[in-house]
């Protein structure tokens, strides 16, 4: 999860730990459907535009996915 | 890869596809070799028969009856699609309504029910098709806008904001999505064989029919063949284009 973030949106491991958001420099909408596709990917899923655009942050990300069944913990 | 009219392995949702051009369309895109999604709106029983049709001649096809316009029933079947299919690769944004009024005589459920169906239901189906093809590399939308969009017609002030809004999209978001190798076209069909022009009086048609250069009306085939062009990698080069099918209405 975290390296799907990282590299979608082109941070290190720490910034994305350290809380980033939507909305900054580095997480803009492009970025953002960059990321949702790396999701997507990732997890074998396919998110739903309401998800979409509430995906706000990487805490929020972790929430949505586990929706679609991802287990985080494993 | 050799540039070719061959869709072998491609994925391709056809909606509006048990009539006229969505129809020729669907069955262009299953002879060139795709796995063809066909769809109708409310006729389960012509969506069955078109499914049938298509499959007696060994192509991969299957259909879903849904309203393109509907959010909910639109994310249900790309979920499907990603479920059955793992990829969409093509997406010819056909369904749409027509309503001539005069505008003073236009009301606020025609607008309503015209937008829906040809600007919101294209736009939820280039949001959702575009997702999932980006997940392969890329692909092609193929929105069916119209001469009307373009030029206007008495009687079709509705009509035809909504295919101008069809035009509008089609560019906007092909230059959003050419970064992800998905290439966004829109085709301008004239005066072509469908039940919509059928249901004109003799006088219109008369007149439409003396506005054609070519001398003859356009078949849903002269559609369906610049359908399969974009589709196909001939025009891998090729986005945020209008094509005129009108047999020189325009010209």
């Amino acid at each position: 999860m975290v390296g799907a973030f990282s590299k979608a949106l082109r941070v290190s491991d720490s910034e994305v730990k350290d809380g980033i958001k939507y909305g900054t420099k580095k997480w803009d909408s492009i970025a953002h459907m960059v990321l949702v596709g790396a999701l997507e990917s990732e997890f074998n899923i396919m998110i739903d535009t309401e998800d979409v655009i509430a995906m706000s942050s990487f805490d929020k990300a972790k929430e949505i996915v586990t929706k679609y069944g991802v287990d985080l913990k494993s | 890869m050799a540039l070719t009219l061959s869709l072998e392995g491609k994925v391709a949702l056809v909606t509006g596809s048990t009539r006229g051009i969505g129809w020729a369309s669907a069955q262009v895109l299953a002879e060139a070799g795709a796995t063809v999604i066909l769809n109708g709106v409310s006729d389960e029983k012509l969506l069955e028969q078109r499914v049938a049709e298509l499959r007696a001649h060994g192509y991969s096809v299957s259909g879903h009856l849904f309203d393109v316009s509907s959010s909910d029933a639109v994310k249900n079947v790309y979920q499907r699609i990603f479920q059955s299919n793992k990829r969409l690769d093509l997406l010819v944004n056909n369904a749409g309504i027509l309503e001539d009024s005069v505008l003073g005589m236009v009301t606020p459920e025609m607008i309503d029910r015209t937008m829906h169906t040809n600007v919101l239901g294209m736009m939820l189906n280039m949001q959702y098709a575009s997702r999932l093809m980006s997940r392969v590399g890329g692909g092609s939308i193929i929105n069916i806008a119209s001469i009307i969009g373009r030029v206007g017609n008495l009687g079709q002030v509705v009509y035809g904001a909504s295919k101008a809004a069809v035009i509008g999209a089609t560019l906007s978001a092909a230059k959003e999505l050419a970064g992800d190798n998905i290439r966004v076209n829109a085709i301008a069909p004239g005066f072509i064989d469908t039940d919509m022009v059928r249901k004109l009086p003799k006088e219109k048609f008369e007149e439409r029919m003396r506005s054609i250069k070519m001398k003859r009306i356009g078949m849903p085939k002269d559609v369906s063949n610049a359908v399969l062009f974009l589709a196909s990698d001939l025009s891998a080069y090729v986005t945020g284009q209008v094509l005129g099918v009108d047999g020189g209405m325009l010209i």
